[in-house]
């Protein structure tokens, strides 16, 4: 039974006539498989390794380089809440912005609520430092998020 | 120069529109066809030389005499890489390129390829500028649908793909080497130069990296021409041979304790101060600077007397930086720790260390350990020393790392204590704990 839809498997196929070597669609098949299922698991690095005619080994060793990609045995909830704790949130917040969300929320950086709503992660430095402290909700920057502003935000990650 | 009109932002100050026609309407894709019917490509290569355009990503590379170092009359194929990972902490300038005037930068682009006879150009863009890469994606489809890209564009025998390639989230994605091996799917390990990618870069083809800030001053200097480009900025040092000038307008990003923190867009050369002052609404709260960061986190730091320096590429060098850098100054007040800001800094390039190099891997993570020793009271003092001697002895400089981002780890290092080192003396003195333990995450 293959992990991989046969739409997935396509995607990853399309981008191949892009790149002079199919191992350079390794971070693109990862990026379709973990958006969608929230974790990329260990079969579908198989697949991605069969669809690019390489080593799972060299899959996996891309795949775990970048502290990005979460393994099935911690898949992301339905939103992953970065937070900046690099120089220019720290100055302006950042850091008590986290540990107020570790509080409310109940879950330390890299968990996910009870509810698969929320994982929140640390970020480091995400690019959007005149609205700090900022945010990523996936790949999309919420800038100043002052405290007053969490509970708001918690509440729309929950609906 | 109170005078100076804003180039790059011009558009997006207007609050223009980022589309296709609305971009040609104001002028846009004018040195496109400029080239692509007047000028050969080494005249276009000529033209960006004799601007005297220096890289914006941090390196201050002469953009021009980097794309010379192309093979001649190789059969292809070669490639552009962006680099679109911008990461360095502070810095935003070139997400803001993207997402509000996305041709201006797509216009760099093809005209870079039209100069190197580039064929293919992959955008490396981080992952995290989602907002980015779907604006930029949108304005890549209109290009294609307008014969700006793809096969015979403008009609010549000009063939040129453009491809977004996303990150995942590492700061070395950003060193060239870095970025290719990222690019080729492999862990970002940089490479041992030379090769250098102009030569033997991604998939052992010659490339060009280049950033898209310094692509979207290649729009403008071909519109506009070279001498345009050199009326702006700084000219070379009549002391220093090596000086090849810094010319144009640069975006500075400004950020951290100041009332406006924003980009804005000045001729190279302005003071720290004026552009605190003056640009980003002065320091906030009604309280005085303590220091700043010149150029991005791994450029080192300017005390509050040293903001006379002129953010040129020489500026920041003469006053002890490592250079002028992404141009991102993050200031900081007097109520700040220099302790804390410190650690904060070796605590993100500890995390960002790509572990190839034991040095830097090994390195960044002592200094990190004994900076949160030093914040949670329990500091010593022979630690200042030590890290003076870590901070001399990784990086590209002392001949131990392959990459530059030790040196930009260490560099914070040097600086903070040979120009803050009395705060750093009373605080171990006084075992001060100086903010709360920080959050231990999963990555």
């Amino acid at each position: 039974m293959s992990v991989l839809s046969d739409e997935q498997r396509q995607r990853i196929l399309d981008y191949l006539p892009r790149y002079p070597r199919k191992q350079a669609a390794t971070l693109p098949a990862l990026h379709i498989v973990h958006d969608e299922m929230r974790c990329v698991p260990l079969e579908a690095i198989r697949e991605i390794a069969d669809l690019l005619d390489l080593s799972p080994a060299e899959v996996n060793d891309t795949m775990t380089f970048y502290g990005f990609f979460r393994g099935e045995q911690n898949p992301l909830g339905k939103t992953r809440l970065w937070v900046c704790r690099s120089l220019p949130c720290m100055l302006r917040g950042g850091e008590e912005l986290l540990a107020n969300l570790c509080g409310k929320l109940q879950i330390q950086p890299g968990g996910t609520t009870a509810d698969g709503k929320i994982s929140l992660e640390f970020a480091e430095c995400i690019g959007a430092c005149e609205g700090a402290p900022c945010v990523l909700l996936d790949d999309e920057h919420r800038m100043n998020v002052t405290p007053e502003k969490v509970d708001a935000l918690i509440a729309e990650l929950r609906r | 120069m109170a005078d100076f009109e804003p180039v790059l932002l011009r558009r997006i100050l207007q609050k223009a529109s980022p589309s296709l026609d609305a971009y040609r309407a104001d002028g846009g894709y004018r040195a496109l066809a400029k080239a692509v019917n007047e000028m050969t490509r080494e005249q276009v290569v000529q033209a960006v030389k004799d601007s005297g355009l220096r890289g914006r990503g941090g390196a201050g590379f002469p953009c021009g005499v980097k794309w010379t170092f192309l093979p001649k009359d190789h059969p292809g194929p070669i490639f552009l890489c962006v680099n679109g990972d911008e990461s360095e902490p502070g810095t935003f300038n070139n997400r803001i390129l993207m997402e509000e005037d996305p041709h201006q930068f797509l216009e760099g682009i093809i005209l870079a390829c039209y100069a190197t006879r580039a064929s293919t150009a992959y955008i490396y863009l981080r992952y995290e500028y989602g907002r980015s890469f779907r604006v930029m994606q949108k304005a890549i489809d209109e290009a294609y649908t307008n014969n700006l890209l793809g096969r015979n564009i403008l009609g010549k025998d000009f063939h040129l793909d453009v491809y977004q390639h996303r990150g995942a989230g590492a700061y070395i994605c950003g060193e060239e080497t870095g970025l290719i091996e990222s690019l080729e799917g492999k862990r970002a390990w940089p490479r041992i130069k030379p090769p250098f990618p102009a030569v033997e870069g991604a998939c052992r083809k010659p490339t060009v990296v280049n950033n898209i800030e310094t692509l979207a001053c290649v729009t403008h200097i071909i519109d506009r021409g070279a001498e345009w480009f050199k009326s702006i900025g700084v000219p070379p040092d009549p002391k220093n041979p090596r000086d090849a000038g810094s010319y144009g307008p640069k975006l500075y990003c400004i950020s951290g304790h100041v009332n406006q923190p924003g980009c804005v867009e000045l001729p190279l050369g302005i003071s720290v101060r004026e552009l605190v002052d003056k640009h980003a609404g002065g320091v906030w709260k009604g309280r005085k600077a303590k220091g700043c960061i010149p150029g991005g986190l791994s450029m080192g730091f300017l005390t509050e007397k040293e903001f006379d320096t002129p953010l040129d590429f020489n500026g920041p060098v003469k006053a002890g930086c490592l250079g002028l850098g992404t141009a991102a100054v993050i200031v900081f007040d007097d109520q700040t720790s220099i302790v804390d800001v410190l650690y904060n800094s070796c605590r993100f390039f500890a995390h960002e260390s790509c572990g190839q190099c034991t040095p830097c891997r090994e390195g960044t993570g002592w200094m990190m350990k004994m900076l949160d020793r030093m914040r949670r009271g329990r500091g010593r003092m022979e630690d200042l020393d030590i890290l003076k001697e870590i901070a001399d002895s990784i990086g590209i400089i002392p001949g131990t790392t392959i990459c530059g981002l030790a040196d930009g780890a260490a560099w914070p290092v040097k600086n903070a204590i040979s120009k803050f080192r009395t705060e750093f003396e009373e605080t171990i003195r006084s075992g001060r704990k100086t903010d709360e333990p920080v959050l231990v995450g999963a990555h």
